[in-house]
């Protein structure tokens, strides 16, 4: 019972300890329009890539080890349901709960409880720090796909707590 | 009893190749890579099967009078080669397919060391990634672990009478799997 919170809170300590070496806004700043800052400060951006490449490469690892015995994939569509189902299993204890895709190579991953969101809140509150506990999942799948043999950009949005979509974008070549 | 084990990255260059008869090995270097080309051939004729006959194992790829040549993919594109003595008649179908289980689940490790970048050779030499243990640890008959007068950790000492040198530890595992295959059947 305990297995499934030890990843949470690991995961939270990791984002806090990432986050914890930029207090200021760096020299990247951007003012709007208005005076304000707008987007993510130069610091912030590289404690979300930094989250990024370190889900990049857990997925990479748990995209040898979790598909066994069977070559099964025999097209892109088989590599996301197998992303949805048995890497969201492994990972969360649970499945994805929408795949959604054009057919051009654009995938919407929906998860309606997500479990690193969960604890946090349910609504709105909290959503402008939602995005940096997304980045390492993101780069989870990334670094699955790549093993798998598909270059992908994957991104993650938050309308409200604690439901996401994870999007990915599959280049034709 | 394998001659000749090779890892070949999805891209098709070699991540690791060892052979046992460690003179003429440019004769096994050269008969991987055109056992590649069988290997393609057979991924792609596997593609048109249906679902559930294709598999991981491929079987024997081609044979020449002293060797045999037996393939392995994995989904990753990843491909193991195995070479072995044609004269060696008690190696059933069953043994070089569980040879090629314990290959994989090595594989699978090396790629789950945090101290291994995918994409990288496969290697345990001096020359790899090095760290200093913390605790004393037994790596291999011919080192042995001491630790350092005044420092609190202890290092690997690669032979007697040589400077204190830094192995990597996590590494030789795929390594001592592949010479326990050589020397006998798993």
């Amino acid at each position: 019972m305990a297995d499934t919170v030890l990843f949470e809170f690991l995961h939270t300590e990791m984002v806090a300890e990432l986050w914890a070496h930029d207090p200021d806004p760096g020299s990247g700043v951007s003012a709007g329009s208005r005076g304000e800052e707008v987007g993510a400060t130069t610091g912030q951006k590289m404690s979300l890539s930094v989250l990024e490449s370190m889900g990049f490469r857990v997925g990479q690892a748990l995209g040898e080890r979790l598909p066994r015995e069977t070559l099964a994939f025999r097209e892109e569509l088989d590599v996301l349901k197998f992303l949805c189902k048995d890497l969201w299993v492994a990972v969360f204890q649970k499945q994805m709960d929408s795949l959604r895709t054009n057919h051009q190579g654009t995938y919407v991953l929906q998860d309606n409880s997500f479990p690193l969101l969960l604890p946090m809140a349910s609504g709105l509150q909290y959503l402008e720090e939602a995005p940096k506990f997304l980045a390492f999942t993101c780069g989870l799948l990334r670094g699955a796909l790549c093993t798998l043999g598909i270059e992908s950009v994957v991104t993650a949005s938050v309308a409200a707590l604690p439901v996401c979509k994870f999007q990915v974008l599959i280049p034709k070549s | 009893m394998a001659v000749c084990i090779a890892v070949i990255a999805k891209e098709n260059y070699p991540l690791y190749i060892r052979s046992t008869p460690t003179e003429n090995e440019l004769k096994f270097h050269y008969m991987v890579h055109t056992s590649l080309d069988v290997v393609d051939e057979k991924i792609s004729a596997m593609g048109k099967a249906l679902v559930d006959q294709r598999e991981l194992y491929l079987g024997l790829l081609y044979p020449t009078e002293d060797y045999k040549v037996y393939g392995y993919v994995t989904n990753s594109k990843v491909k193991f080669v195995m070479v072995v003595d044609s004269s060696n008649t008690a190696l059933r179908d069953n043994e070089i397919r569980s040879m090629f289980r314990k290959l994989h689940n090595s594989y699978t490790d090396v790629m789950c060391n945090p101290f291994y970048n995918p994409g990288d050779r496969i290697q345990s030499s001096p020359g790899g990634p090095y760290f200093l243990c913390p605790y004393p640890v037994q790596v291999g008959p011919t080192s042995c672990v001491r630790s350092s007068p005044g420092g609190p950790y202890s290092c690997v000492r690669s032979s007697p009478g040589e400077p204190y040198s830094l192995c990597p530890i996590q590494s030789r595992a795929f390594d001592n799997m592949v010479t326990s295959m050589m020397i006998q059947v798993c």
